[in-house]
């Protein structure tokens, strides 16, 4: 029992980290409906940019409590991934929209080629490590928790309700709903709907900072080939959850990483990305559009 | 009259793709006015309405709002200038509560006057007081159609574009609206361009009408005189029998 609940512990953890990722697909596919493959890649260049802010104030503030590093990273990781990816939607994606589907799409592969690519390059093919920043563990009936653990769980949760409050219950979240639903209609109300695509990029990028930096500080290592593999298992999660539906990526999110943490734990640790797919495909059989997804259906 | 045009529209033609859709177009509301156009199905009418907020674009021509060329603004700044569209198909955001899609009307006007607006459209259509709560792809036609029209009011238009404000609607709810138009257009000055199958409430409603076939305005005049005219009887109001 007591490792079924530490597998439990771990899953969500995990879950969390995907979770974040996950909501930069769904919403991007929402309002424009394409899935942007690059998105791994920025969630990789959040958790190098975290890296380096750690060195940079490791090296001149090395006194500063640590949440106030963690604080620091996350938010400098969020400014530049928001820059990157507000500008691969500007010049990659914008001059494409409205031409045949499968071209913007193309052209994400290529974005998330040329992002880790540039990192490989500029930062080094070498695993980059950093010592750990928390590592007290408590001991609860047997159940190991980290502070790290704790630290991802509060940050995720804190972060889903401020992002849940600004798509339910602002503006801007209303126009982006909009924009989702009917393009032409929201900019008959004066809408710009460019600007809020933009928007929607920004804010898939600042959550995917968010874990890249949590990720960096939970494994202690980043590597420039970290967006692929996470970033297919995010899109899994969205997938899983519903595509487009941002509850549904959570959900998603936390599914994928227990189904990993369970099948490490009691079968093989080396089949558990196979158990993570399988449980995709099964789950699409009978609910082709995800747990949480709308059925696409052609409005009469 | 040109002077004092609040929408002027000149020798404009869209297309699509290579179809032309409007073929030179020539049309003019003025501050205050009721301004009608009636014509078949796929005569163009409401392409043009589309044309005017640029969506689909104008190939050629011009069309000025309040003497600023809006021809080739971008969609959303035409829709700044304070002009509301209740489009073709009522486009109600299916996933957004009755609420929410007053709301979205309102963001023209930053949601300044929200309240007492929306008590505005609650008072023209209570229906809507009823269900705002409910998703709008819930909503019957009808609804639908009065929640698109109370969407448009919500953005305190100088120009409204109904098109087709009385589809799908029952007679006497087409009678309430109607009334509701008019009434708009004597208390608040309210100017209106309206498409409608139902020429004969649309000429009555309207201080002058346009008629148009194949993308061509063909016939214009007073409501009166439009309503008078032979072809337009035979074509329009009698059954299509020539």
């Amino acid at each position: 029992m007591e490792y079924f609940v530490q597998q439990l512990v771990n899953g969500l953890t995990l879950g969390s980290i995907y979770g974040l990722i996950a909501i930069g697909y769904t919403m991007v596919y929402g309002i424009i409906g394409m899935i942007n493959f690059a998105h791994g890649d920025i969630f990789m260049i959040g958790s190098f940019v975290a890296l380096i802010v750690f060195l940079v104030l490791t090296a001149v503030f090395y006194s500063l409590p640590v949440v106030l590093f963690l604080l620091i990273m996350m938010i400098v990781a969020m400014l530049t991934t928001s820059l990157y990816n507000w500008t691969i939607e500007k010049v990659a994606y914008r001059p494409l929209r409205g031409s045949f589907r499968l071209a913007p799409l193309i052209t994400a592969i290529g974005m998330s080629i040329v992002l880790s690519n540039f990192v490989q390059v500029t930062q080094g093919p070498r695993n980059k490590p950093i010592p750990p920043m928390i590592s007290k563990v408590y001991d609860i009936f047997g159940i190991s928790i980290s502070q790290k653990q704790i630290v991802i769980v509060v940050v995720t949760v804190a972060l889903l309700a401020i992002f849940w409050y600004l798509v339910n219950k602002t503006a801007l979240g209303r126009a982006q709903r909009a924009c989702e639903q009917d393009r032409k209609m929201a900019a008959l109300l004066g809408i710009d709907v460019d600007r809020t695509i933009s928007i929607t990029f920004i804010m898939g990028a600042s959550l995917a900072a968010v874990a890249g930096t949590l990720y960096l500080m939970y494994y202690g290592v980043v590597v420039f080939s970290d967006g692929f593999v996470p970033g297919v298992k995010a899109f899994t999660a969205a997938v899983l959850g519903g595509i487009g539906s941002i509850p549904g990526a959570v959900l998603g999110g936390l599914m994928i990483g227990f189904i990993e943490s369970m099948w490490s734990a009691y079968f093989s640790i080396d089949y558990k990305d196979v158990a993570a797919f399988s449980i995709l495909a099964i789950v699409l059989i009978f609910l082709p559009s995800g747990i949480l997804g709308r059925p696409e259906v052609e409005k009469v | 009259m040109a002077a004092k045009a609040l929408l002027q529209v000149e020798g404009v033609q869209t297309y699509y793709g290579n179809i032309r859709a409007l073929n030179g177009v020539n049309v003019s509301v003025n501050e205050g006015e009721i301004v009608a156009l009636i014509g078949a199905n796929g005569a163009g009418k409401s392409t043009l309405m589309m044309t005017i907020f640029g969506s689909p674009r104008a190939r050629a021509g011009k069309i000025t709002f309040s003497g600023t060329d809006i021809t080739e603004m971008p969609t959303h700044e035409i829709a700044r200038m304070r002009i509301a569209q209740s489009p073709e198909g009522r486009r109600i955001f299916p996933r957004m509560t009755v609420m929410e899609n007053l709301q979205m009307g309102a963001s023209l006007d930053n949601m300044r006057h929200f309240d007492e607006d929306a008590e505005k459209v609650f008072t023209l259509f209570p229906r809507l007081k009823e269900r705002i709560a409910q998703r709008g792809g819930t909503l019957s036609g009808g609804e639908q159609q009065m929640l698109s029209i109370g969407r448009a009011l919500m953005a305190r238009p100088k120009l409204l574009l109904l098109d087709e404000p009385s589809l799908g609607l029952a007679p006497l709810i087409v009678k309430q609206i109607f009334d509701a138009i008019r009434e708009l257009n004597k208390t608040d000055g309210l100017t209106v361009f309206l498409v409608e199958q139902n020429a004969f409430g649309a000429l009555k409603l309207a201080n002058r009408g346009y008629v148009m076939v194949n993308g061509n305005v063909t016939l214009s005049g007073s409501g009166a005189e439009l309503l008078a005219n032979p072809d337009v009887r035979a074509a329009y109001l009698e059954g299509g029998r020539h």
